[in-house]
């Protein structure tokens, strides 16, 4: 009954709440005002349900305000619901241009609500201090039951500048205390098989996401060790050389939940560095026959001459990203084995035009939604061919103008609207700005 | 007492009649630094006794500002042939140091001003400086006539019709466009004709106090600096016109050019600078280049693409003209906020062309020499400051580039670099360009490394875009070793 009252009355000042404050002030006492004998509305004894409904509604830094307004209020501020999640960002003024959250605001987390935590994610700059802030935080989330944790370095890969001990003593604190962890991204970081090892003797019944693309002091055995015991992983990413046949029959396992999502990187620092070795069909076909859903998806940093080693054989990937330039061939053998794709982006294929490989990839990739070309070259004819083969199933097209080359038969006026015609939309290639 | 027959506007000169009160005119030159297409001075000459044309110049001192040699040079050629031009016209060009708000309301009085006009510019802190001064005229009983001849359109309207935003994707943009009226035809060019009974008292000590400064006279060093390879002004600008069209025609083809390495030098042919200080009407510009069009391909309707290089400057005035923070990351409604990296060191490496890439060096030696570099050579090294390799702020770069090149403006430039780093006028997919490869597919011989780091030239094709992957008998033979004579790769 009074909560209805106090609802309807939201809003509108309350007059005898000026004249408390003012009392307070007077007096110096903090009054508990649940036992005053004052009838009417006060803002200081809203039910707490609402103001933590109100607060979780505030920005960090207008509640900690609000906080100091009166003891109801303060409490409040602390109550467990309010510290769920929460984001360190931790910066260094020489090296960003962000904030970090306040050195008091992360003890007083550390001292009141480190059991309250459970979604924490730290994002640093590109300092090593940064970095050492957040394994220091991590080191002292001891009595914590946390389910998702990220380690995001926002622009250089920060963590790796720590000594590999230093950051895995740190991180098992985590993985050993918290025996929830479902969601765990650790990218670029220097994570090894034995803390693997701690993690998943801890936390296999609940892990279901595990990110950890260019984490080097990793092995394919390290890997292997999660896929054999955490039977609800979900979504995995990292790098080509950690995949292994073994790896995939272990996801394939009876006991397994369904993959949802496999992200692999296959990257290369120097030309003709890295051999890469090849995956049997027959542990991608146990992977699709496990999980029919399963998004495959692969982004390569590779040289041109560094393909060799892929897609001979039909292979399940479902969204392909070439981060630099990729071969012929190679655009022509996706055209022939990855008859489960959705997504192709093509940052750059070389001076030859791809007109041939793309009618290819329109005929067998009937499951194609979303294509992005950068710098590479098709003829106009063969790219409204290749519309008109895809139809209107595609509902991500982005071509740059440059791709286009107008030809005997289309004009890029002339193309632009066949292609819209097949598309069922009006459809303009991407521009970059002339100057 | 003021408000004579002068301050009311648009009466042709005869029918007013010759009172005893003199008028006497100020045109004021910030861009439109031309004696065509200038609707605001045509206005401003119609039945006054004299007009003085003036450009203001502060900072004076090169030290303080931060601008490169090319572009004070630039602007001073500018300004040199704007006199030269109106010498011929019985007049001169005033040339005074000091900001607008303390040296009009000196003028007005000094000079006995009752009108003042200019061409209206709609970046944000030009209408504010903008209105200042017309707050001053009004108080001095100074008639202002303003008039739009920077763009094609006028931005405010663009945005109006838009329900008072800007376009912010460049398809929408040119839906919009497509649903304006015709552009407004550029106006004559002013001749003695035109000037009519007005004339210009220049005094004897005219070169001394209102003379255009030389860039010795700025504090710039010009020993050894040879003659700027995009020269300054009106003349050379129409000149440049025709050529342009000549080019057209001659090929009679208006679709966009294939790329080689001959496209990124700087060519006869090029007006990006001379739309930005205004020496060339983008009137002009747009109606000559429709004329043409129209007559290679017997009177077809000309596409949109052809206005390609207009339509974007436009795009970038109506995206920036409401917004102050337009060239800001933080507290900028249309910037993603993202955690660029803070780091001098390699800022400076990039700035200076000693990244240790030959592509993005090159690239960057080319823009400190010259002042213009090939929209693709822009968008190699803006990516590879920001998204791409560096993760520094597109800020950083668009201070570089304000310094350094020639048709950079307020909204132009930032709005490219927001473009560019990804923060902005989002289209779907961005890629990166590639510090290595995209240079050697445009230009698969070097050529143009060679001749921006002749340090390099001794390179053969096949390792001139990675040195550092030379074998060392290669190196020692092009006589550069990577790491003492060339930097490494940062």
């Amino acid at each position: 009954m009074k909560q209805n009252r106090v609802k309807q009355k939201l809003g509108i000042q309350p007059p005898s709440f000026v004249d408390k404050v003012n009392k307070r002030q007077m007096t110096g006492l903090v009054q508990d005002s649940e036992t005053s004998n004052i009838s009417c509305e006060d803002w200081g004894n809203l039910h707490y349900d609402l103001i933590l409904h109100i607060f979780q509604y505030l920005p960090l830094v207008d509640r900690a305000c609000a906080s100091s307004v009166c003891r109801t209020w303060n409490k409040a501020f602390h109550m467990p619901e309010l510290w769920r999640r929460f984001e360190f960002e931790l910066h260094q003024p020489a090296t960003s241009y962000l904030n970090s959250t306040h050195p008091d605001l992360i003890q007083q987390i550390i001292k009141k609500h480190a059991d309250h935590l459970q979604y924490v994610s730290f994002k640093v700059d590109s300092s090593t201090e940064s970095a050492e802030a957040a394994c220091d935080i991590l080191s002292q989330l001891v009595n914590c039951s946390i389910k998702t944790l990220g380690l995001i370095s926002t622009a250089r890969p920060s963590f790796m500048n720590l000594s590999k001990s230093r950051f895995v003593s740190a991180l098992t604190v985590v993985f050993v205390n918290s025996k929830t962890l479902s969601s765990i991204k650790i990218n670029d970081t220097p994570i090894d098989d034995p803390s693997l090892k701690v993690l998943v003797a801890n936390n296999s019944d609940t892990l279901k996401l595990l990110k950890m693309s260019s984490c080097p002091y990793v092995s394919p055995a390290g890997v292997l060790c999660v896929a054999d015991q955490c039977y609800g992983l979900r979504e995995l990413a990292l790098n080509y050389y950690l995949l292994s046949d073994e790896l995939l029959l272990a996801l394939s396992s009876e006991k397994h939940v369904h993959l949802e999502q496999l992200r692999i990187d296959v990257v290369s620092e120097n030309p003709g560095e890295t051999q890469f070795h090849s995956i049997k069909k027959s542990s991608w076909d146990a992977l699709v026959k496990h999980s029919p859903k399963v998004n495959i998806v692969m982004y390569f940093f590779l040289y041109e001459e560094e393909f060799d080693p892929f897609f001979h054989d039909e292979t399940p990937v479902t969204h392909i990203y070439f981060g630099r330039a990729v071969s012929q061939q190679m655009l022509g053998r996706i055209g022939m084995n990855c008859p489960r794709l959705i997504e192709l982006v093509v940052c750059a294929n070389g001076r030859h035009p791809m007109d041939d490989e793309l009618i290819c990839i329109a005929e067998s990739c009937k499951n194609l939604t979303a294509v992005g070309l950068g710098e590479c070259e098709v003829s106009c004819s063969a790219f409204v061919e290749f519309v008109k083969r895809c139809g209107g199933r595609l509902t991500q097209l982005s071509i740059m103008e440059e791709v286009l080359i107008p030809d005997q038969k289309y004009s890029l006026e002339q193309m632009h609207w066949e292609v819209s015609k097949y598309l069922g939309r009006v459809w303009f290639p991407d521009m970059m700005p002339t100057w | 007492p003021v408000g004579g027959p002068c301050a009311r506007r648009g009466l042709p000169e005869r029918s007013v009649p010759h009172s005893a009160m003199v008028c006497n005119s100020i045109h004021w030159f910030r861009k439109g630094l031309r004696l065509h297409d200038n609707p605001a001075l045509l206005e401003s000459v119609q039945g006054v006794d004299t007009i003085r044309c003036v450009y203001m110049v502060d900072p004076w001192f090169a030290g303080t500002s931060s601008l490169s040699i090319n572009r004070w040079g630039f602007l001073l050629q500018c300004l040199e042939d704007l006199d030269t031009n109106l010498r011929k016209l019985n007049s001169r060009l005033f040339v005074i140091r000091g900001q607008p708000a303390d040296v009009f309301p000196r003028l007005f009085k000094e000079w006995n001003i009752s009108r003042l006009s200019f061409e209206y510019d709609s970046e944000p802190f030009s209408k504010k400086r903008d209105a200042v001064i017309k707050k001053l005229a009004t108080e001095a009983g100074v008639e202002v006539i303003v008039r739009i001849s920077h763009t094609l359109y006028d931005i405010d309207v663009i945005i109006e019709r838009n329900g008072g935003q800007p376009p912010l994707t460049y398809k929408h943009f040119q839906k919009l466009i497509s649903q304006m009226g015709p552009v407004e035809m550029p106006v004559k060019m002013i001749t003695s004709e035109t000037m009519g009974r007005c004339t210009m008292p220049v005094l004897d000590d005219h070169g001394d106090r209102f003379g255009v400064p030389s860039l010795e006279e700025l504090g710039f060093n010009t020993e050894g600096l040879t003659s700027a390879v995009w020269p300054g002004g009106e003349t050379e600008a129409l000149a440049r016109l025709e050529r342009h069209l000549e080019r057209k025609a001659w090929v009679a083809n208006f679709e966009r050019p294939g790329m080689n390495s001959k496209s990124l030098l700087a060519s006869p042919t090029g007006l990006s600078p001379y739309l930005r200080f205004g020496c060339l009407s983008s009137r002009l510009f747009y109606f000559k280049l429709t004329e043409l069009y129209k007559k290679v391909k017997k009177n077809s309707s000309p596409p949109l693409s052809l206005y390609g290089q207009l339509f974007w400057r436009e795009f970038f005035y109506a995206a920036g003209t409401n917004n102050p923070k337009f060239d800001k990351m933080e507290g900028n409604p249309i910037c993603v906020q993202i955690p660029w990296d803070r780091n001098p060191e390699a800022l400076a490496k990039w700035a200076e062309g000693k990244t240790g890439f030959p592509w993005i060096d090159a690239i960057m030696t080319q823009l400190r020499q010259e002042g213009w570099i090939h929209h693709l050579a822009r968008h190699a090294v803006a990516c590879f400051l920001t998204r791409g390799d560096l993760w520094i702020s597109w800020e950083e770069g668009m201070k570089v580039f304000e310094e350094l090149l020639l048709d950079a403006d307020w909204s132009v430039n930032a709005g490219n670099w927001m473009w560019l780093s990804c923060s902005s006028f989002f289209q779907q997919f961005f890629h990166c360009y590639c510090p290595v490869g995209f240079g050697r597919r445009t230009d698969p011989n070097g050529d143009y490394i060679r001749q921006y780091l002749p340090v390099l030239r001794g390179y053969p094709a096949k390792h001139i875009y990675d040195p550092w992957n030379a074998p060392e008998d290669v190196q020692r033979a092009a006589n550069c070793i990577i790491g003492v004579d060339y930097p490494r790769p940062m």
